[in-house]
């Protein structure tokens, strides 16, 4: 893994929760969608809150892709969780918010989890099947 | 009613999801490391290489469908239970997934990540 991989994996990780919390402060001054008016839905790309949301979440794809393009989703999402954990970070250190034992559980498992995939390897090989072989190869991991 | 509703989007995204998340980690596997590629070939290559791999549609497609779910269940219930509930689900389905259609080696260890992650997740929600 180079610096360029862990930068990447960082911009999957923060843009995608500050995007999401962009959505919901937009999708709360909309007020509820009605199915019957699924027009007002495709119109809410045009509040503000809603617009920035999607353009982090524009940015977190590209960096979302670029990691899928060298590591396996099993190893990605997990690696990348950290951004639930910053969201209960912001709340608490920037808007001052209470924290429950339950949600400090929750950071604790998240953070174990990210521990455990990001020690481990990035990428599945599959090696090149055997010209006598069988057609389920076994597959082997390499370290990143 | 508004409850049954806000699951139905949370079920809808979890499937839609872990479809484009397949579908795109295929075609991204395809297309190859793209920082290499860039440095070799330029932006514009590589752009073209992702545009011209049928399943990165599929992935945008199953992606699209996953975004409007969620917007519909923010709609209908708080970020707190729509995004933490969605993303637990979806952890567990993409491993399955992945192992299942990408043949990825999902070992214990990364069974455990998922695992934990998942509960993590949705203990953030209560």
């Amino acid at each position: 893994m180079t610096f360029r991989k862990y930068l990447v994996l960082a911009g999957v990780t923060v843009f995608s929760p500050v995007g999401d919390a962009l959505l919901n402060r937009g999708m709360k001054q909309l007020g509820a969608v009605s199915l019957h008016d699924l027009s007002s839905l495709l119109l809410a790309v045009l509040n503000p809150w809603v617009a920035c949301g999607i353009l982090f979440l524009i940015a977190y794809f590209a960096s979302y892709m670029a990691a899928l393009s060298w590591a396996d989703l099993t190893y990605v999402l997990p690696a990348t969780s950290l951004g639930y954990v910053l969201v209960a970070l912001i709340a608490r250190i920037g808007f001052h918010e209470s924290i429950s034992p339950t949600r400090w559980l929750g950071i604790a498992l998240i953070t174990a989890g990210v521990g455990f995939v990001a020690a481990g390897p990035s990428v599945t090989v599959l090696p090149e099947p055997a010209k006598t072989g069988t057609p389920e190869a076994v597959t082997q991991e390499v370290q990143p | 009613m508004k409850n049954i509703y806000a699951w139905t989007a949370i079920w809808l995204n979890v499937f839609a999801s872990t479809a484009g998340n397949v579908w795109l980690s295929h075609a991204m596997k395809k297309v190859g490391d793209v920082g290499e590629l860039r440095k070799q070939y330029g932006f514009r290559r590589v752009i073209k290489r992702i545009l011209t791999t049928p399943t990165f549609f599929l992935g945008m497609l199953g992606m699209a469908v996953a975004f409007y779910s969620l917007l519909f269940g923010l709609a209908w219930a708080n970020l707190s239970l729509v995004v933490p509930a969605a993303a637990s689900l979806t952890f567990v389905a993409n491993a399955l997934a992945a192992r299942i259609f990408l043949h990825e080696q999902v070992g214990r260890r990364r069974w455990i990540a998922a695992l934990l992650v998942a509960g993590g997740v949705a203990l953030m929600a209560v």
